[in-house]
């Protein structure tokens, strides 16, 4: 563990070089250090998203969260910002992959960055890994309980968000998928699904679903909480960036 | 995942948010994980005027039990009127 870190907000060139937030953490030294994107999810910017991306630096990666939120309210509570886009159906996709490769592209910008990167999102974040595995420069992703992969939200839904395993041929890194037994958005059966589709088109990818566990297990401020499936969830995640974002 | 289920309807009135009353023009309701009830999921309710910026915003999450002993008083209140 790195003892010595910095953790500041910056400003980076988002989708269509809008200038939008992005929390970020580093070890303090001279890396060289590979480097994760960590993508927040559904209720916003917050401070446990906050909080993961100051593991991943603690851990050794320069870690970067942008503010998906920031158009909507940059300069709002989380909750508000959260508030007025699940009111408009959610982030547009093409915004997200926007937003995500300007994160990506100030991350190998950095001199002590490895130029190895990876991406882990939570519940909506773990849907927009997805698709960033398949469309962006990424050497790792991480989907932790991400719903509406392979299926579409319910009828009637003010959502903008579509299933995105269509896709999956496109896939253009390992992808390790962290589920809960006991969710309904992605259910098992989704999961599995998303599964048979990937081993279609062989791609490398280790999916785990925990028993006792339903969605967002990881998060520790919620009595969702599973400490057992967010301990073994850790080491795996670790694990696996550990493997795949190795220099050379 | 959050199921993201949103239930969206124009409402005519008025809100008190942090920077005083505002006029509502929606109501959001949806049955997801709450922001701060620690609770697994909530009936939670946005007032918001959309026009007005995120903190144009009067929100709530209540228990289930709650919600349901909610509807009852307004459907009394009203009828009471």
């Amino acid at each position: 563990m790195h003892q010595a870190m910095m953790a500041e907000t910056v400003t980076i060139a988002g989708h269509g070089g809008d200038r939008i937030a992005a929390y970020f953490a580093r070890p303090l030294g001279p890396g060289p250090y590979p480097a994760v994107v960590v993508v927040h999810h559904m209720p916003g910017w917050d401070e446990a998203t906050k909080g993961i991306t100051l593991r991943f630096a603690s851990r050794g990666y320069a870690a970067i969260c942008p503010h998906l939120h920031y158009r909507e309210g940059g300069g709002s509570s989380p909750d508000d910002a959260a508030a007025a886009v699940r009111a408009r159906g959610g982030v547009p996709d093409e915004r997200f992959l926007g937003d995500a490769a300007g994160a990506i592209d100030y991350l190998r910008s950095l001199p002590y960055c490895s130029g190895k990167v990876g991406a882990i999102g939570y519940c909506s974040g773990g849907r927009q890994v997805f698709l960033a595995a398949c469309s962006l420069p990424v050497d790792a992703a991480v989907d932790c309980y991400g719903g509406f992969v392979a299926e579409s939200p319910p009828e009637g839904m003010p959502l903008r968000m579509a299933p995105v395993i269509d896709r999956a041929a496109d896939l253009r890194c390992p992808l390790l998928g962290l589920f809960g037994a006991e969710d309904s958005h992605p259910a098992p059966a989704e999961t599995r699904r998303t599964a048979e589709i990937l081993e279609q088109h062989r791609k490398a990818f280790e999916f785990h679903t925990f028993p006792g566990a339903g969605h967002g297990f990881f998060a520790t401020d919620r009595p969702s909480y599973r400490v057992e499936a967010a301990n073994q969830g850790w080491q795996r995640v670790f694990d696996w960036f550990g493997r795949h974002l190795a220099s050379a | 995942m959050c199921s993201h289920a949103i239930e969206k309807t124009s409402v005519t009135g008025s809100g008190k948010g942090t920077k005083g009353w505002f006029s509502l023009s929606t109501a959001c309701v949806c049955f997801d994980h709450p922001y701060f009830t620690p609770l697994e999921r909530t009936l939670n309710i946005d007032f918001i005027d959309e026009a007005s910026g995120p903190e144009a915003r009067v929100a709530v999450e209540l228990s289930p039990d709650s919600a349901r002993a909610l509807m009852r008083s307004i459907q009394l209140a009203l009828e009471a009127g």
